[in-house]
């Protein structure tokens, strides 16, 4: 129970001050990093208290393919050009406050339902606290997923399937000015717009046009 | 202190969902914080649903949060690229320079 303790308080303090510095970094590169830090101390969270397959699935998922994903687009933008105060607005920094009052009473309200849970304690059985099933949970998760959820399951491949094809249809573009090989057009060539048979006359050239 | 309960990762959700919001209302510099910042509100998700399902020994809310990464991963996609989009037409991604809409 102690390391348990001693590790929940490392990696979510790591957590919670990665999160701060994704938002408060001025750099957006360093800001992608400690996205990834975040994603590897909740994923390292998750495999703490018994979830293994989404703290791997986390891992692979996000740091694997989002987080490269960012950087990828961050590269891409030049955005390291566009240097400009943290948080501070030329016309007019209005929403600074409102926007703090605005997170201020969101996390209250979280905090109150947090402490309206723990009011109720005997709601659910405390037992139930501790594992009694033999399999392993990737094991259990895929009885499942397989079975019960497999609809939603489909479905969520398809929005995969769909976000894909959105994405290169969005950042597709037809470039001028490119050479490029078209079978078509070579395959449907005729002997008549090939081939031109002209009659030369002596002593004089033939005037190609191209 | 010591005993590490549902309240415990319950708050710990709820400070990475505040943050989240935070950086997303006061964000200046550019919209790939924001699209950072929902990860990080759709992470807060996450890990409510994951106590909650350890908690309840249910598998149901570990399933869900397998499909909450499905979503999190297209739309983060699906952002990045109307980002790109919008920089190639507009030469800009600065959130107070993005008004087109405001007529």
């Amino acid at each position: 129970m102690m390391a348990h303790a001693i590790f929940f308080y490392i990696f979510s303090i790591i957590a919670v001050i990665s999160a701060i510095m994704v938002t408060v970094s001025k750099n957006t590169v360093h800001s992608v990093f400690f996205l990834i830090l975040d994603f590897i101390s909740i994923s390292c969270l998750f495999i703490m208290i018994g979830a293994e397959f989404l703290g791997m699935i986390m891992l692979i998922v996000y740091v694997g393919a989002v987080a490269v994903l960012f950087l990828f687009v961050v590269m891409m933008l030049n955005v390291a050009q566009q240097k400009n105060q943290w948080f501070i607005s030329e016309e007019n920094s209005g929403h600074i406050p409102v926007g703090l009052i605005i997170s201020t009473i969101i996390f209250f309200e979280l905090i109150i339902v947090i402490g309206g849970w723990k009011y109720k304690p005997d709601l659910f059985n405390l037992d139930n606290m501790v594992s009694i099933n033999q399999l392993s949970n990737t094991h259990s998760l895929g009885q499942i997923l397989y079975t019960d959820y497999i609809h939603v399951f489909q479905i969520s491949g398809m929005i995969l399937l769909i976000a894909m094809i959105g994405a290169i249809v969005l950042t597709f573009r037809k470039r001028e000015g490119v050479k490029k090989q078209s079978y078509i057009k070579q395959i449907s060539r005729e002997r008549s717009e090939g081939v031109e048979v002209l009659e030369v006359a002596t002593n004089k050239g033939v005037k190609i046009d191209d | 202190m010591i005993n590490i309960g549902l309240g415990h990762y319950l708050t710990l959700g709820a400070v990475i969902f505040t943050i989240g919001i935070i950086g997303i209302f006061l964000n200046r510099k550019n919209i790939i914080v924001i699209l950072m910042s929902i990860e990080l509100i759709l992470l807060a998700v996450n890990i409510n649903l994951v106590s909650f399902s350890i908690y309840l020994n249910n598998l149901t809310g570990q399933v869900f949060t397998l499909f909450i990464l499905t979503v999190a991963a297209a739309e983060a996609a699906i952002g990045l690229a109307i980002i790109v989009v919008y920089y190639r037409n507009s030469g800009t991604i600065r959130v107070e320079e993005i008004d087109k809409l405001k007529g």
